[in-house]
Parts: C-alpha cells; structure tokens; sequence
C-alpha cells in the first residue's frame, strides 16, 4: 500500500446508481428474454401461492367452517383464474429452474440451445397446467 | 494514508466473497438448493392439492394426518419459504435503489415469509396432531 493511493473506501459515495441495462422498451422482444421475465413474474406468483397455502391450511387448523369459506373464495371465477395461474406458474419455474440449473453447469448457453429450451419451458408450463386442469376436473376438483 | 485497523487488511480481502448486494455467494447457493429440493416437493404438492380438491374438509384433515403428507407439507412450506424470500430478496435489490424503502422492503420481505411459514407449519401440526390440540 503505497500513500499516494487514493482510499477507495472513504471517497466513494455512499450511494452509488445501480447499473442500468437498456430499457424493456428499446429491445426487440424474443423468446429467451420473454422467458428470463417470465421466471421472474411466476417466481413473485408463487410467493403469493405460499401465502394462499399459509391461509388455506390456517383456515384447515381453524375449523371446518373456516376450511369452507377457503374453499369457497378459491373455487370462484377469480379463484379459478388465480389458482390456473399458480399451476402454470409452478410447472413453468419449475422448468426455468431446471435450465438454470443446467446453465450454472455451464451448458445450454449456445443461442439455438437457450431459445429451444426457453420454448419448452413456456410449452411445458402450458401443456402441465392444462393436464394437471383436466384431472382435476376429472376428478371433481375442479 | 489514514491508518484505521482495517487498512491492515488488503482490498483483495475486504472484497473477496462480497458482490454488489454484500452478502456475498451464500444467497446464490441458497436460492440453488432450496430449487432442487423444491422439484420433488412442487410435483408432490400438485398431487395433494389435486387429492384434497374435490374430498373437502375430511380430505384435507385425513391426508395431514398421514405422517408421511405432514412432513412434506412441513418441508415444502419451510424450503419454499427460504427459496421465495431469496428470490424476493434478489428482485428487490435489482429494481429498489433508495437505501432505506430497499432496506424496509428486505425487512417486509423477511417478515412476511417467515410469518406465513410460521403460521403454515403451525397450522399442519394443529391438524396433523389432533390429540395435542384439546378438545
């Protein structure tokens, strides 16, 4: 440590602005990065998901009156429609994990392997949802 | 140069295992495995959820009172929770800038996961253990 060099530390600014890439808007939208957005936006449903989880098994501690009122917000219209997208959003990341779980292995990355697996990831969430759907109603869960 | 205590300390070590949101890898190697316990836990929550949906309350209660039901639906509530907070936590850092609503947001985000994991795996015990529960 010579003294002429500057302490880093000390005159830095506290607050220094985070990196910025380019704004959503200026990209031409393709499949790898409606995917990498789309990871995120199922990762923040499912954190709802838990919650709805958390509230559903309270309500089951709670009592079987409680259980009914649970059951009954969830399977209305706007139930449906939230738990759909649950169930999309658990088959979609869970598939998006698995690319990125290959990825931190260092292998996926080439641009025709990362767009083929982005679609099947979209694919599977779809197909997985529909199906899980299908037996429900099958089964008179739905 | 400002002879502090720590200055003994090289840059090189200050900075080592420490990026740009501090804590350094810890919260990356969390957030990969709590994802791979998750794969066999989401795949059999989907399982539950489709068993218990059309068999209402006693079906919800009989299929907790299985030892083997009650414990994954403890793990999947305690990794999902661990996995969603580091998750929230990542997003939270990339888009919130101004130190203190980032630092009330890490604080929510926290709170908000380990209240719900709380009340969650309180809630599968009451049901799985009913004897515990009185009368």
């Amino acid at each position: 440590m010579s003294d002429s060099k500057p302490d880093v530390a000390a005159s830095a600014p506290v607050v220094r602005p985070s990196p910025l890439s380019p704004h959503l808007q200026v990209w031409r939208w393709h499949i790898t990065m409606a995917a990498s957005i789309l990871t995120r936006a199922t990762g923040v449903a499912l954190y709802a998901g838990l919650l709805i989880v958390a509230w559903g098994v309270l309500a089951l501690a709670s009592g079987a009156d409680a259980y009914a009122a649970f059951l009954a917000i969830m399977g209305s219209i706007l139930g449906r429609f939230v738990l759909f997208g649950i169930t999309f959003s658990i088959f979609y990341h869970l598939a998006a994990g698995i690319r990125h779980l290959v990825w931190d292995f260092g292998k996926g990355f080439e641009p025709k392997t990362a767009n083929m697996s982005a679609f099947f990831c979209i694919g599977f969430g779809l197909a997985a949802a529909v199906v899980v759907w299908l037996l429900a109603v099958m089964t008179g869960g739905a | 140069m400002v002879s502090t205590a720590k200055q003994h300390r090289t840059d090189m070590a200050r900075a080592r295992g420490l990026g740009a949101a501090h804590h350094g890898v810890n919260h990356f190697i969390i957030e990969r495995a709590t994802s791979v316990a998750l794969v066999p836990l989401c795949l059999w929550a989907v399982w539950a959820a489709l068993k218990i949906a059309p068999s209402g309350y006693d079906g919800a209660v009989q299929l907790l009172a299985s030892p083997i039901n009650a414990v994954l639906a403890i793990l999947l509530v305690l990794v999902s929770a661990r996995h969603m907070s580091v998750g929230m936590r990542v997003i939270i850092e990339d888009y919130i800038d101004a130190k203190t609503t980032r630092i009330a947001l890490l604080l929510l985000n926290t709170g908000v996961a380990g209240l719900a994991a709380a009340i969650a795996v309180f809630s599968i015990l009451k049901v799985a253990l009913p004897g515990l529960a009185g009368h």
